[in-house]
């Protein structure tokens, strides 16, 4: 059981690529980008895990208290936020790739045209 | 036949990857046996050195204030990569494709107007909705919070008047020179901030503001300061990225209401 979350990340990531691999549609591709990303939320959160350890605020409970690792947390925080504007910049090319090529199949996409 | 040979680049990677990250985990504690000791470190001293009890926004703004930054560059090129992508397609929008536009005021493809009760919930959330986005900004180095988790919720403010339906209100809104000017200054405050370390302290992003005491409002020096740096630039940027996205949708439905 203690591996567990270890194993939820790695099924995510792979999850994620698989999902890009075999996309045929360049949302689903942006969305299972966004997939493959969280699995390092689980990862990193789960290294700081602590059994008991309360969440690191001391704001009530006395400096000291065995708490989870703040590093990790602080990281997902600002990666959470910014993955959703990078998402939306993806999903902003997406939307020119329709207008440019008519197609939102990496498939059906000719070779780079100018 | 393409399709297979990706496939098998697939298998061949995650068998790949399946090996390496079982190989890595071997050194990881189990899960709940967090070692340390940096995390360690910085829940015993943080709030001693910077008078702060939310150590996540310590981390934040001040351990790792620098990485914070870079980060928070990304989320602004992105924001202006976003506007800048969609922009160009919004004039050849008004161009070429008017037919298309022609094609979605087909009554079918209007949004149906929302209900009364939908209205007034929205529009009676939005005001509780900002005090607590500016609450949320404003006490990060207290209790859970911050600047990217405020902002966030503040930049939901524009989008609750536009579930209501109130489409006028909302273009006002996000399409105000403001919010780019917000955008702008958030960005810049963290730079200035920064700098202010180095011409007071000697080094970039040194927490030079005065400390204050532990647990008031006043607390963490420049933690607090540059929480509502990033309060700003993060609700002014996805404030930008809604209008972006929806500006077009916009113009058709204001059109069908006229």
């Amino acid at each position: 059981m203690s591996f567990f979350p270890y194993v939820v990340a790695a099924w995510l990531f792979v999850i994620g690529l698989y999902g890009m691999v075999t996309s045929r549609n360049f949302v689903h591709l942006v969305i299972c980008l966004a997939v493959l990303q969280s699995s390092t939320y689980v990862l990193l959160l789960s290294i700081g895990y602590r059994v008991g350890g309360t969440a690191p605020i001391f704001a009530g409970v006395p400096v000291g208290t065995p708490a989870v690792d703040p590093v990790v947390q602080a990281l997902m925080l600002t990666d959470i936020v910014v993955e959703a504007t990078v998402v939306a910049l993806l999903l902003a090319l997406v939307l020119q790739l329709q207008k440019h090529a008519d197609t939102l199949d990496p498939d059906k996409l000719k070779a780079l045209e100018g | 036949m393409k399709r297979r040979g990706r496939m098998i680049f697939f298998l061949l990677s995650a068998a790949a990857f399946a090996g390496v990250y079982l190989w890595g985990l071997r050194g990881l504690p189990a899960v709940g046996h967090y070692r340390g000791p940096y995390g360690d470190v910085l829940n015993r001293v943080a709030t001693y050195e910077r008078h702060v009890t939310d150590i996540v926004t310590a981390v934040n703004f001040d351990y790792r204030g620098f990485d914070t930054l870079g980060e928070e560059f990304i989320l602004f090129m992105s924001v202006i990569g976003g506007s800048v992508l969609l922009r160009r397609q919004r004039e050849e929008e008004k161009s070429e494709h008017r037919d298309d536009n022609l094609a979605d005021e087909s009554p079918e493809r209007q949004a149906p107007e929302p209900s009364d009760a939908t209205r007034v919930l929205t529009l009676a959330l939005v005001g509780p909705l900002v005090v607590f986005g500016l609450y949320i900004v404003a006490h990060g180095q207290l209790t859970p919070g911050g600047g990217f988790q405020g902002g966030v919720i503040l930049a939901t403010a524009p989008l609750l008047v536009y579930l209501a339906g109130d489409l006028k209100k909302f273009k006002q809104i996000t399409s105000h020179t403001l919010v780019e000017v917000g955008e702008a200054v958030g960005a810049g405050g963290y730079l200035a901030i920064g700098l202010a370390g180095l011409i007071l302290g000697g080094s970039y992003l040194r927490n030079v503001a005065a400390l204050g005491t532990t647990g008031t409002i006043n607390s963490g020096g420049t933690i607090a300061l540059i929480s509502l740096a990033t309060g700003l630039e993060v609700a002014a940027g996805f404030v930008l990225l809604l209008y972006a996205f929806l500006e077009q949708t916009l113009e058709i439905q204001l059109r069908g209401e006229k």
